[in-house]
Parts: C-alpha cells; structure tokens; sequence
C-alpha cells in the first residue's frame, strides 16, 4: 500500500470579470486537475468572487528568489523614460 | 389540480430535502478537507431548492402553512421523497453513486421543467439546472476515480450499485393525479425520461465496468408515502425541536 | 548571503512593517513559531466544525440549516487557507494531520465543550467567533505574508459568523421563556471558556513576547480579552442576559470593565486533554481520516493512471 497522502498542491488563480486578468488566491489540494478545478471553485468562488479559474501544480511554478531582488528588479528602478509623466508636452493640445 | 400540483411540488422538495440532509452527515466527516467542502456546497445548493419548492408548495395550499411547517411538521407517510434519498449515507462510494443516479435523473427532470406552463416552477427548474449540471459533473468524476481507481474502491462502489439498484424504478414513478398536469404542460410525463436516464447512467456505468444487476427487484412506492424504516429516524431528528417547542420561533 | 547580514535584512523589514515571504531568509524559531501557531489556528478551524456541525441535522429552520451548513463550511475553508499557509513553511498537511491525530498538536481547548442546545449555536457565534474575530483582525497585519493573506480572507468570510450568532441569541433571548432560560444557559456555559480563548494572563504567557517582537502577534493576550469584555458586556445587556460574573464592575479610571478571570485550573485540564469532549473530537478527526483513506487511495491511483495513459498516448 502507497503512503497516505492529501493529494498534490495547487495553485489557484481567478478572474474576477471577463477581460481582467487572473490573479493568484490561494492553494489546494487536488489529486487530478479536474478535481483541483472542482475545488477551486467550491473554495474561492462560494461568495461570487470569479467568473473562469486557472489551477496550476505548484510544482509547475517557478520563482525567483530572494537573492535576485536586486539584480532583477532594481535595474528597472531608474528607466523613469518609460513612464509617460518624464515627459513634457505643451498646453493646449488636448488630451495625449 | 391545484391539489394535484401542491402534492407534486412536494414531491420534488421531499426529495431534495431527504438528500440534503443524507449528503450534509458529511461536513466535518468528508474524506478530505477539500471534499468536505465540495459536497457541503451540494448540500447547500440541494437545501436551496427545497426551501424554494417548499414556499411555493405553501403558497399553493393557501392555509397559512410556511414552507418550514411543510418541513418539520409533516410525519413519514406524508412524506413523498424518493426511497433512494432516505438511504443512509453508507461509505462515499455509496454517497456519490447515489448522487449520480439521481443528478442524472434530476438533470432530466428540471430540464424538461424549464418548459413548464407554470411560471415559478418554470423559474426555480432554470436556476437549479445549473446547480445540477455541476453536482452531475462532480459525482461522476468520483464514480470514475472509484470505477477505475482500485481494487478496493472498484468493489465498494459495485457493492454500492448493489443496494441502490432496486430503488431506481422508484425514481420514475407516477402519481393517477399526475396525469392533469402532464396535459396541461406543467410537468414532464416521467416515463419518457427513463430512456435518457437509462442511456446515461449506462454509458457511466459502461466506462468503469460497472454492471447493474438487471433482474434486481424494483422498490417502489414513494408517491403512496410509504418507505423504509430510515425515514423515520431521519425525520425525528431532524424535526426535533420544532416539534418539541411548537410555539417558539427559531 | 551570511546569516548575519540575512538578519540584519530580516529584523529590518520587521521594523518597516514588511512582509516575509516564504522564500526570504527567516530565523529557526520564528519559522518554528508559527508553523506551530498556524497549524494549531488551522487545526482549530477543523475541530471546531464538529461542535457546530452536531447541530447541522437539528437546525429548527431550513433557513438556519443554510446559514449553518454555510457556515461550516466556511471554519472548513479557513482551515484549509491555514494549512496551505503554513505548508509554506516547510511542513506538510500530512505532517500536521498526524500532528493533530496523535496529540502533539493543540488545537483551541473551546472546541472541547459541548453544544447541547440550539443556544450554543447562537452563543458560539456570538462569543467564540467574536473572540477569533478579535484575534484574526489583528493577525491580519502579522509580519508573515503568507499567514497575512489567509487572516485578510478569512476575516472578510468571517465577517457574518458572529452577526448569525448573535441574531440566533437574540431570537432565543426574545422568543418563548423556554429559549430565553437556553439562551441565558448558554452565556452562563461559553463565557468563560470565550475568555479562555485568548490565551493565558500576559505574565503567564512564555511565547507572547517573541511573537509581539517579530509582529506575529500585535497585542497581548490581556489587552484584547478587555477589549472582548468591553465589547460583549453591551451586547449582553441588549438582550436581557447576564454575563455570569458578579464582579463585572464599568471601571471608568481603565476606560473597561473590572471582570472576573476564568478559572486558569480548567483551562489547564481542557488542554491536556480532560475536557469533556476531547476524545470525542479526536476520535471524530479520526474515524474521518480512517475512513477517507480508501477515497483518497482511489483517487490517487486513478491520477497515476491516467497520467501513465496521456504518457504513453
């Protein structure tokens, strides 16, 4: 006999309204994805939080870590060009 | 015919009421804390629709009854549930094959009440349809898991069909008074569901190698309110404290 | 990075008012600690649906029976966020069932008392939810993203728990002389132990000045059992009952009531395991897991089945 077991980890994301993205809730276990979708939807959407679910193995998922904070994301800190506000645009020339 | 209508209104609700209640011993007890949960939202879903049919069986009769007199303050015989819903809740094989032949059946029934003539039947029948589409869908993917899962698993769910087997004709039974309503478009003739149903729960059954036991024989008589000796335990807890303090309001 | 230098980050992000996240470097004990505080939270959530859930097949109304059911469920879900937060920690649902099952793991002793009329149910939902309430707003802004994020979930679902308790207390409170002798039963029974809830007196408390360093808890365990008392002695009064403690005195100089402790002796007993219903609850958890061990093996093997199919497909 295999070892008892509650099933693999989840991940669950949820759209809230069609067209807007999905976005992470929580966990579950399910032991096939039907049945992680099934509970998905009986433990994140009982009070009509969502429209469409995504369920992904968490062993499917890959993060970054800690230590590549800097790395990652600090090199983004000082393009400001990429934000419309370093621009300067003359008066009277409607909305842009 | 407005008799007619009440008593089968009743019907309908009696069953899910009794089913609701069987499937809710679950919550705390499930096999899992995600499966807990799954089956207490049929539950929810199954007590819904009973309170609903019971408020408009009330408002049929007229007599100043509310849909929880209608529940608590009726006795076994005038009870008119399915036999196959009383049944106690067994193992969880028992519980969802139990599930999916009356989904199944459910499933039929209510889509064939969305054409009523009747409006509020009509209105609650469309509602619960989505209700049933999922629990279906939910019981038979259990019964898949079970059928092809393993050996101990794939026994318990045929020694399951063994039990139930005999109560499904029961399902398909019609009340004389019935056939007004038929006429007049309100409610489907039962009979004519039974090929579908048939067809269905079959094809399932077919999938995991589960075979009924066709010369089983068939229970029946839910819509004369007679039953087995479960009914009555059920109904006694369940309408405990009503009964034992008629005047208090809860 | 040297653990120095991951300290220095971590006690860093405490004094902003940041987040760990699972990933981030973090000190034994603090991991320790709250796999212990998470797991005995959601091992609470679990338990407690058996107290309420005796009444589920007895509720007097079809409306009481969905609020209920609901209800149950919901204690059924927090558990689960609970488990899956600490599951972050390194630690398995396995791991803390068997946790649970054998004893090692404590769950909240309130859960040990019996429900023996329809009153509890209100009481329970009045008194025992409005204390986890109390607990889960603060824990709402604990330094552990993970555990932050179900409490905020949690504390949103919550949110009609205690008010359906109350409405019950109140339909009992103002119904026949019967159900009001059941409602003022059931104060006199849920006060005490509601108060046990909290934990120990502060001086008493040897893990509360840990948590409150590393913001896992924001207030001590006497500020928010003042502030329970403070608020439940209103609600009492608005339903005719009274809270069972002559020595209930509004304390103007505190800004609260003076109120009797409970008693600390029983509190001790429930938690080693002599409550009444200690056994009954384990013994429920178990026969649940025992009997759900053939279910969760069938789904299992079915998984692998098909997994093998679409393989070889």
């Amino acid at each position: 006999m295999t070892k008892d077991t509650q099933g693999p980890l989840w991940e669950v994301f949820v759209q809230k309204k069609s067209g807007q993205p999905f976005v992470h809730c929580g966990n579950l276990h399910a032991f096939d994805a039907e049945m992680a979708l099934q509970n998905a939807r009986d433990l994140y959407t009982r009070r009509g939080e969502g429209m469409s679910l995504w369920v992904v193995p968490s062993a499917a998922i890959t993060a970054s870590s800690p230590e590549d904070r800097g790395a990652f994301f600090e090199p983004s800190n000082d393009k400001i060009f990429r934000h419309p506000t370093f621009y300067q645009i003359p008066d009277g020339i409607g909305h842009m | 015919m407005a008799n007619a209508l009440f008593n089968y209104i009743l019907r309908l609700a009696d069953s899910t009421i009794i089913l609701a209640q069987r499937d809710a011993e679950w919550t705390g007890h499930g096999p899992y804390l995600e499966e807990d949960l799954a089956l207490t939202n049929i539950a929810l879903d199954l007590f819904g629709r009973g309170k609903a049919l019971l408020e408009y069986a009330a408002k049929l009769e007229a007599k100043g009854r509310t849909e929880d007199d209608l529940a608590f303050f009726r006795s076994e015989r005038q009870y008119f549930n399915a036999i196959i819903t009383e049944l106690p809740k067994g193992d969880y094989a028992f519980t969802m094959l139990r599930h999916a032949i009356v989904d199944t059946f459910d499933l039929l029934l209510y889509s064939a009440l969305m054409s009523s003539t009747d409006e509020t039947l009509k209105g609650i029948a469309s509602k619960t349809c989505k209700e049933i589409q999922y629990h279906q869908r939910h019981s038979f993917a259990w019964i898949k898991r079970f059928g092809l899962g393993t050996e101990e698993s794939a026994r318990r769910v045929s020694d399951a069909l063994e039990q139930l087997w005999p109560f499904t004709d029961d399902l398909f039974d019609q009340a004389p008074a019935e056939v007004d309503l038929i006429n007049a478009g309100i409610i489907p003739d039962r009979s004519s569901l039974k090929p579908a149903w048939q067809n269905h729960i079959l094809n399932l059954f077919n999938e995991v190698h589960l075979k009924p036991n066709t010369e089983a024989f068939m229970q029946s008589g839910s819509i004369k309110g007679i039953h087995t000796e479960h009914l009555g335990h059920l109904l006694a807890e369940m309408q405990a404290l009503p009964r034992m303090y008629p005047n208090a309001t809860w | 990075m040297e653990t120095n230098e991951a300290q220095a980050v971590f006690e860093s992000k405490l004094a902003n008012n940041e987040y760990i996240e699972p990933k981030d470097w973090m000190p034994e004990d603090y991991r320790k600690h709250l796999i212990r505080q998470i797991s005995q939270h959601a091992h609470s959530e679990v338990v407690g649906m058996l107290p309420e859930g005796n009444w589920i097949s007895r509720a007097p109304s079809l409306r009481a029976k969905l609020v209920l059911l609901a209800k149950v469920q919901d204690e059924g879900g927090h558990g689960l966020y609970l488990y899956t937060a600490a599951e972050t920690l390194g630690t398995s649902r396995d791991e803390m069932l068997d946790a649970l099952l054998t004893g090692k793991a404590k769950y909240s002793s309130i859960f040990n008392y019996p429900t023996l009329t329809w009153a509890d149910i209100g009481a329970i939902g009045w008194l025992v939810d409005g204390a986890a309430i109390m607990n889960q707003v603060m824990l709402q802004r604990t330094s552990y993203g993970p555990y932050s994020r179900a409490m905020i979930r949690i504390c949103k679902e919550e949110s009609f728990h205690q008010r359906q308790g109350y409405e019950i207390m109140t339909r009992m409170a103002f119904g026949s002389p019967e159900q009001k002798d059941m409602a003022q039963d059931a104060l006199n029974r849920w006060w005490y132990p509601s108060l046990m809830m909290f934990g120990p007196p502060d001086t008493e408390s040897p893990n509360s000045e840990k948590a409150i360093k590393w913001r896992i808890k924001r207030e001590t365990n006497d500020q928010l059992r003042q502030r329970f008392v403070n608020q439940t002695v209103v609600q009492a009064t608005y339903l005719g009952l009274k809270v069972p403690d002559d020595k209930l005195k509004w304390n103007p100089e505190k800004d609260g009531y003076d109120y009797s402790d409970p008693d600390w002796n029983e509190f001790k007993n429930v938690i080693k395991g002599h409550g009444i219903c200690n056994r009954e609850r384990i013994n429920a958890r178990q026969k649940a897991h025992d009997n759900g061990a053939w279910v969760r093996a069938a789904a299992n093997a079915y998984s692998q089945k098909q997994n093998q199919q679409s393989e070889a497909a």
